[in-house]
């Protein structure tokens, strides 16, 4: 067998070994344009349900964009047009009749840069809740608060100090109140837009534990510009260059043999 | 380069970099002294403002009294005897007040005179007895010293405005006049007090009855009706045109036209309030509630303007934030946005309110140069706003209306920091929360 047909069983067999796993989130031939510039091309893929899944490429290669196509964010911009299918749990998500303010509860977000409302810490958990009817009265409210806070490892730190603008904590405490607050309307989906790039190393860390544990209840999926992190954090990887998916697979076989070369190039940091 | 080139050099730079240090020093302590310059100029000039108007106004405030001796005559103020209110209401109080001023001054003997000596005090002087007597029945039969207001010629007399030399003929009081007030304060009967007729009077033909109440109750009727009908419609017009229009020829149409609505001469807003609510619509003439709508066509460009800029302030980050939690586009923009543009949009508030409050030549328009005497009671009596009523006392020819005309300049701009005091508490509040 010569490494060309080799190739093709094994690309035959990762896919098949794909299809058994049901997809929480499947993209099929999605296209994205910004006014004239086509900036996502024909991207196929599937999410699997409960892991974590890391989108990795140089800078303005679309992988933002394509995350902010799963909860529709991309909506807000005007000259935004997305083509193609995406579905979660095979529900197209671009359908007309579909309430876009019901998908957000299900497919949360944290940002790049912190972003609490200047609220207080309090206020930024429950507004989620509060807004989609989720608790009713004050116990449900305090109880979603504490549990979401603690969830995210934020508890201990700020459970004496709930009143205060959530303006007012460090930079690692916000993000960690944001992810708070993203777990608050319990979604099903987590999208997390480089959430520790503007975080010291030690916020880093906690964070990246907390994606771990939150991966049990949670599918999420993390674009990152630390190939590291990626590495650590997530079970599958995809890797995106100049707006075309170029490859997707398990970590492990992405970072130590991947089937193409610009992820190899990518990766071994010749390019990126 | 050679060593001593170099070094020449170098010492070259570290001259001129003194020498620039130096020039920029004195740069900036010429920028410093020019801001407090211009600032001490302005400060100066409200300062100067502010002196003038209070140094001609407080007189206003202080009202002229003479006291006499009032016969509270049952013969003339009830012969009946049955003490009934009607009665006692049109009882010629007039004639007591002549009887005790006959009787003070003997020697005004001839009607001129006797008209004369009824003069020296205010035409209101026979009310102010009427509600004496209504209040109090028990004062018929009767002797007492009452105090009266004293007429407007007096009481110019009697602050000095009014001079004492000079051909008779001219004056507003002869000579006999001005002998019987001297006669009069040399017995201490002539006396200054804190008088509250200015301010709880309506307006008067007569200087010292006339009072900037209804002015001020007319003012704040109007200012009322401008606030509900301009902040509700400029700020939904300022989140639609931020938030939900689509970005088009249409819209910049829009944008460009209220532009320009803000910079149309105010008097055209009062012919188009004359042309449509008065004439065509049939609204009452001289109603806070017409000068009102008026006014809130003059004020909506510039809370739309500036609750624009406001909204759009807001960092994008917030409402992206709001959107990812679920929130529908309204609920960002009641929820997150409108918040944090409060200050703002209450900024502008501020500043058209300020503006509405000293309009007058739309109001004119409007009918509001009548000559109201009643304290407005509603939205559509007819009424009369501050501004307006300082112009018709500065045209009016009595000397006495020129303190008055500087009073109510003062109540005016008292008006003015008492809403902008209420506004800036308001926005205050709005404030910390960010």
């Amino acid at each position: 067998m010569n490494l060309s047909t080799g190739m093709t069983a094994m690309t035959a067999a990762v896919h098949r070994e794909d299809a058994a796993v049901t997809a929480k989130i499947s993209a099929k031939d999605v296209n994205v344009y910004y006014g004239d510039k086509h900036a996502l091309k024909h991207v196929t893929i599937d999410i699997r349900p409960q892991e974590v899944t890391a989108f990795i490429g140089p800078s303005g290669c679309g992988k933002s964009t394509f995350l902010r196509c799963i909860n529709r964010m991309n909506d807000v911009i005007d000259s935004c047009r997305v083509d193609g299918r995406i579905a979660i749990d095979d529900q197209d998500i671009y359908d007309k009749s579909l309430d876009v303010v019901q998908l957000r509860a299900r497919v949360g977000m944290v940002f790049q840069k912190p972003n609490p409302f200047p609220k207080s810490i309090y206020d930024n958990v429950c507004y989620g809740p509060r807004i989609h009817g989720i608790g009713n009265g004050k116990t449900e409210l305090d109880e979603i608060v504490q549990k979401s806070l603690e969830r995210a490892g934020l508890w201990n730190e700020v459970k004496d100090r709930l009143q205060q603008p959530g303006t007012g904590l460090s930079g690692g405490q916000q993000q960690r109140l944001c992810i708070a607050r993203a777990i608050a309307v319990n979604p099903e989906v987590i999208l997390m837009d480089e959430p520790c790039s503007a975080l010291d190393p030690i916020a880093t860390a906690r964070v990246e534990e907390l994606i771990d544990e939150l991966r049990e209840n949670f599918t999420i999926i993390i674009v990152t510009h630390s190939m590291q992190q990626a590495a650590r954090v997530s079970q599958r990887t995809a890797f995106f260059h100049l707006g075309i998916l170029v490859e997707q697979g398990d970590t492990e076989q992405i970072f130590t043999s991947p089937r193409d070369e610009r992820t190899q190039g990518y990766i071994t940091g010749r390019f990126g | 380069m050679t060593e001593a080139a170099i070094e020449a050099m170098q010492f070259r730079q570290a001259e001129t970099s003194a020498v620039r240090v130096r020039r920029r020093y004195a740069a900036e302590r010429r920028f410093r002294f020019y801001g407090v310059l211009a600032i001490s100029v302005a400060v100066l000039m409200l300062a100067l403002l502010l002196a003038t108007i209070v140094s001609k106004g407080y007189g206003a405030f202080v009202q002229t009294e003479i006291t006499i001796d009032i016969n509270f005559d049952s013969a003339v103020i009830d012969p009946a005897g049955t003490l009934d209110p009607a009665v006692l209401a049109t009882a010629d109080y007039a004639k007591l007040i002549k009887e005790a001023l006959y009787a003070q001054f003997p020697e005004a003997t001839s009607r001129g005179d006797k008209r004369a000596l009824y003069d020296l005090v205010s035409t209101g002087a026979s009310y102010e007895l009427q509600k004496m007597v209504l209040t109090d029945p028990s004062l018929i039969g009767k002797t007492q010293p009452v105090t009266l207001t004293a007429s407007d010629d007096v009481d110019m007399l009697n602050k000095g405005y009014m001079s004492r030399s000079g051909v008779e003929a001219e004056r507003r009081l002869n000579d006999k006049q001005v002998g019987w007030i001297d006669g009069l304060a040399a017995k201490g009967l002539v006396s200054t007090a804190l008088g509250t007729a200015f301010l709880t009077h309506g307006d008067s033909r007569e200087p010292e009855q006339a009072g900037v109440w209804g002015a001020v109750v007319g003012t704040v009727f109007t200012m009322l009706v401008t606030l509900l009908m301009t902040l509700p419609l400029g700020v939904a017009t300022a989140v639609y045109l931020e938030e939900f229009a689509p970005k088009n020829r249409w819209t910049d149409l829009i944008e460009i036209n209220i532009n320009n609505l803000a910079a149309v001469p105010s008097i055209v807003f009062g012919l188009l309030g004359l042309a449509v609510f008065l004439n065509f619509f049939g609204l009452p003439r001289s109603a806070p509630l017409v000068g009102g709508m008026v006014l809130a066509l003059i004020v909506l460009p510039t809370i739309i303007i500036a609750g624009r800029a406001a909204i759009k302030a807001v960092p994008p980050s917030i409402r992206e934030a709001a959107l990812g939690v679920g929130a529908s586009k309204l609920q960002v923009v009641t929820h997150h946005v409108l918040p944090l543009a409060m200050p703002g949009i209450l900024t502008g508030t501020i500043i058209g309110m300020a503006h509405a409050l000293g309009e007058t030549a739309p109001l004119l328009m409007i009918g509001m140069v009548a000559f109201i005497v009643d304290i407005p009671g509603g939205i559509t009596d007819a009424a009369t706003v501050l501004p307006v009523q300082i112009y018709i006392w500065a045209d009016s020819p009595e000397r006495a209306f020129v303190e008055r005309t500087s009073a109510a300049i003062m109540v005016l701009l008292a008006v003015l920091l008492v809403m902008n005091g209420l506004a800036i508490l308001l926005r205050r509040q709005f404030e910390r929360r960010w």
